[in-house]
């Protein structure tokens, strides 16, 4: 009757393909090249050794190339989610299967989430099916208002998923940080100050005492490129009046680069985040006053952001970002229904993020000399019946194959005389 | 092994005559009992209902896609509300002297969306601790508590769940307690006092919860439950209490009632909630989350003679439809939360599908003021990732997902859930198709009034928490 969803072959195929060498076409469908470009109503993708080498309309297939044919659905970039946990929890209630927070470590800002990136976590597969390829990866704050440095991470569940390390550091500056640092906001702010204090005296002032103001000698050490605006410090905060003190931070410590997670109430302060040059990651969804920290939040603050001209990128943060991070879509596509151009919305889960982290020219884009990360959809990515039929990473096919879809297979056909354990 | 799928509506108000103190036993100080008779019966409704419809005009929406909420879609159709019902559905309908018409074309008009699961109210908006008021986590069994007695009427939530359709909603306590208390159904409407939101008549329902949470925070008390069979002794020692309360009730009812000199037992708050549980008054709405866990207790309610009414979570509900259409159990699920502790690891997205196909009554639920907001997406990703696991899945069927199954799981059934003449006129006018991401509530009605206008900002309610605040009036 229900015919199991995936080819049993798709393993062990997968596992004997070429690393290399590769080349595949992706046809027949609509392209969305996030280029001057624009979208190609009928467009070819060719992808050869792992990046992009044609995009267009009559682009020569070469002898030997596998053809992916999208059947009239969409091609996109892979889309790169911007701030999540996937790869760092498996079950978020059981401690033991989790690296996304050290509460009890001495250490802070030194902290590299990439050592905790498991990809076999069975979210990452998950997560690439549906269409994310690329994200950027958090560590959570415990102790310390630094949680520590994040990283980017493909979505292949290949040994080498991880791509950079300490692309920037993540402190809490809202309400809860304000807690941690000791029950204030001043408290957050100066413990803040002397943290780069430390940083900027790093090696000298510790040539007598391991001890900083607030950092040890090894944290002030991880500090230090981010005190030199060569790697961005990303500040959760989400009332206003907090984004106001940033942007005066940033301005009094020049050349530091903010970012900010949360911004629930940016839009209230939208064009001097703009004028500050200061991107906000952003869940387009919140819009309860969760707290009295984002009490102004709505669902029209992403499109007042983009109109201010400010840098933004979309993340799940009201769905979780470990487990459902792939729902960037829906949360991009509600940014639409509320005033968002289509364009606009879908770069923020895709170019934008790839910006925001340095790396627009090779992540976000279908263009010659991007990585070959190209999603087939059955319809508008945006829409939340759609869902990707094929996935290709660094110009490599990867397996549309779950512990989800695992489950599914073996629970479809309930009336299967097989004993359940004995059906893979 | 057949059982009853649904309580009937109960009309709380049928079994209410209430009666005497014959000899000062009502010391409790419910207020509730009086003398006409000398059989003491305890008011089964001490907080009643006085929501009050608005104004009801006379409306017309023409030439919409309507999907009737129990499977049907009319292209081209009409819907018209008089009086505060649905009082015609179809197609070419005449529009009534004076009524204003609506033209619908390229919209969807859809019964109202009914939320089986929110906590709205009693974990309100914004999440201070001083609104932390859903678990009564002092000890494990507090059938004694109403959730109706810890709901805010003013939490912002409500307006935003509106703004996605959402007219009829069941507020349940948390899952911290095998026995967490009484849920309570509201309209959604605004109000002063929770009362006045209170769905006329809606049965009572009791909320009780399986597995990790109950044993997590009471093991981490050192006290019981902490294991799933601690659990289970739990719900059965809780239930011979129940039975014996109960029996010892009707005892005295009967000689009472023959004239014969009897005292009415002690009042106790907690078995009397669980006790009409057993009389089939109120609704037992339960946390689950694995199939082995919802197999046990439908076994356990077979040992006390009572009807789980909805498994609530159920993230393994797929795994055994067979066993919950045959117990007449229904499955109220996300379209695709799940993996955040052990018992939710085997979530799959095709969960609400799968087990709808396969037999059993399956609906949406958002346990969430984020996705109560936009069950209808809810829906469509669990129709979308249904239909591409093969299963053959109607716009009209999946429909019932959000409106009709919960109200029938509600016992409601009969009032609200579906646009057919004579109910509550609670419909929605969407954009567009509801299962596109891009389509979103144009207008609002509950029992036929106007609630939410999207374009008309006199038609947009703000609760009084928002006034004079940085966000007031934001949607």
């Amino acid at each position: 009757m229900m015919k199991a969803i995936l080819p049993a072959l798709a393993l062990a195929l997968a596992s004997t393909a070429p690393s290399l060498a590769q080349t595949y076409a992706v046809t027949n469908g609509r392209v969305v090249t996030n280029t001057d470009q624009g979208v190609i109503a009928d467009g070819t993708v060719l992808v050869r050794d792992g990046s992009i080498v044609a995009v267009g309309t009559d682009v020569t297939i070469p002898d030997g190339t596998e053809v992916i044919d999208a059947d009239g659905g969409w091609i996109t970039p892979g889309l790169f989610a911007p701030f999540t946990q996937i790869g760092l929890i498996e079950v978020a209630l059981e401690g033991s299967t989790t690296d996304a927070g050290a509460n009890d470590s001495p250490y802070s800002v030194a902290l590299d989430v990439t050592d905790g990136y498991n990809p076999a976590g069975t979210h990452i597969a998950s997560t690439r099916m549906g269409g994310v390829t690329r994200a950027a990866i958090y560590p959570s704050t415990g102790h310390n208002i630094f949680a520590g440095q994040g990283g980017l991470v493909n979505t292949s569940g290949s040994a080498n998923s991880v791509f950079e390390s300490g692309s920037f550091v993540y402190a809490d500056l809202s309400q809860s940080g304000a807690s941690t640092a000791g029950g204030s906001r001043p408290a957050a702010w100066a413990y803040l100050d002397a943290a780069f204090n430390d940083a900027r005296g790093y090696p000298g002032r510790f040539s007598a005492d391991h001890e900083g103001d607030a950092l040890n000698r090894f944290d002030a050490q991880a500090l230090l490129p981010v005190v030199r605006g060569r790697v961005p410090l990303v500040l959760n905060i989400d009332r206003a009046a907090d984004l106001r003190r940033a942007i005066r931070f940033q301005a009094e410590n020049a050349p530091v680069q903010i970012m900010i997670e949360g911004g629930a109430e940016a839009w209230l302060v939208a064009d001097e985040l703009a004028a500050a040059g200061i991107p906000v990651l952003l869940d387009p969804l919140r819009n309860l006053p969760a707290s009295f920290d984002e009490i102004a939040a709505t669902l029209d603050g992403a499109q007042r952001l983009h109109a201010a001209g400010v840098t933004v990128a979309y993340t799940t943060l009201t769905s979780d970002g470990y487990y459902n991070a792939r729902l960037i879509t829906q949360h991009a596509g509600n940014a639409v229904a509320n005033g968002v151009a289509w364009d606009q919305a879908f770069r923020s889960i895709t170019l934008t993020p790839a910006e925001i982290y340095g790396m627009g020219d090779r992540y976000g884009a279908l263009a010659t000399g991007y990585a070959g990360d190209v999603v087939v959809w059955d319809g508008d990515p945006l829409e939340v019946m759609s869902s990707p039929t094929a996935v290709l990473i660094d110009g490599e096919i990867t397996e549309m194959d779950s512990r989800q879809t695992r489950l599914l297979n073996r629970y479809i056909n309930i009336t299967d005389e097989t004993p359940f354990a004995y059906r893979r | 092994m057949t059982r009853k799928a649904w309580m009937p509506a109960l009309a709380a108000t049928a079994v209410l005559s209430l009666a005497a103190c014959s000899s000062g036993t009502d010391s409790d100080g419910s207020g509730s009992a009086s003398s006409d008779t000398d059989v003491v019966r305890h008011s089964l409704d001490p907080f009643p209902s006085t929501y009050a419809a608005r104004e009801s005009g006379t409306t017309l929406i023409r030439g919409g896609t309507v999907l009737d909420g129990i499977g049907g879609e009319i292209e081209n159709g009409d819907v018209l509300i008089e009086n505060g019902r649905i009082s015609a559905v179809g197609t070419g309908l005449e529009a009534p002297e004076g009524a204003t018409v609506i033209d619908a074309t390229g919209r969807y008009v859809t019964p109202g969306v009914v939320d089986i699961h929110s906590h709205l109210g009693a974990y309100p908006s914004p999440s201070v601790s001083a609104h932390s008021d859903g678990n009564e986590a002092t000890q494990p069994v507090t059938a004694e508590v109403w959730v109706e007695h810890s709901v805010w009427p003013q939490d912002p939530g409500f307006e935003a769940a509106l703004a996605g359709g959402v007219t009829t909603l069941h507020i349940l306590p948390g899952s911290a307690n095998l026995f967490g208390g009484r849920g309570v159904t509201l309209r959604n409407v605004s109000a002063r006092t929770v009362q006045e939101m209170k769905f006329p008549d809606a049965p009572y329902t009791l909320k009780m919860a399986c597995g990790e949470n109950p044993s997590r925070v009471y093991g981490n008390r050192g006290q019981s439950p902490a294991t799933d069979m601690g659990n289970m002794a739990g719900y059965r020692a809780a239930w011979i209490r129940a039975s014996d309360y109960r029996d010892s009730w009707h005892e005295y009812w009967e000689a009472a009632e023959n004239g014969e000199d009897a005292t009415a037992p002690t009042r106790d708050l907690e078995l009397e909630t669980l006790m009409g549980v057993l009389d089939g008054e109120i609704l037992i709405q339960m946390h689950c989350y694995r199939a082995d866990q919802m197999a046990q207790v439908m076994d356990l309610s077979e040992e006390f003679g009572y009807q789980v009414t909805t498994f609530h979570h159920a993230v393994e509900a797929y795994k055994i439809p067979d066993l919950l259409a045959e117990n007449g159990a229904c499955a109220a699920v996300w379209a695709d939360w799940g993996g955040f502790k052990m018992e939710a690891y085997d979530a799959i997205r095709e969960n609400l599908a799968l087990t709808h196909a396969n037999g059993a009554c399956a609906m949406i639920h958002s346990d969430s003021d984020m996705g109560i907001q936009r069950l209808n997406q809810e829906v469509a990703k669990a129709l979308g990732d249904g239909r591409r696991a093969g299963l053959e899945i109607s716009d009209g069927e999946a429909w019932a997902w959000l409106s009709s199954n919960p109200a029938q799981a509600l016992g409601i059934a009969d009032q609200t859930g579906s646009l057919q003449a004579g109910l509550r006129a609670d419909v929605v006018l969407w954009s567009g198709n509801p299962y596109s991401t891009y389509t979103r509530a144009d207008q609002v009605w509950i029992d036929g009034a106007l609630s939410f206008d999207r374009r008309d900002e006199d038609q947009q309610p703000v609760r009084d928490f928002m006034l004079g605040q940085p966000g007031e009036g934001e949607q």
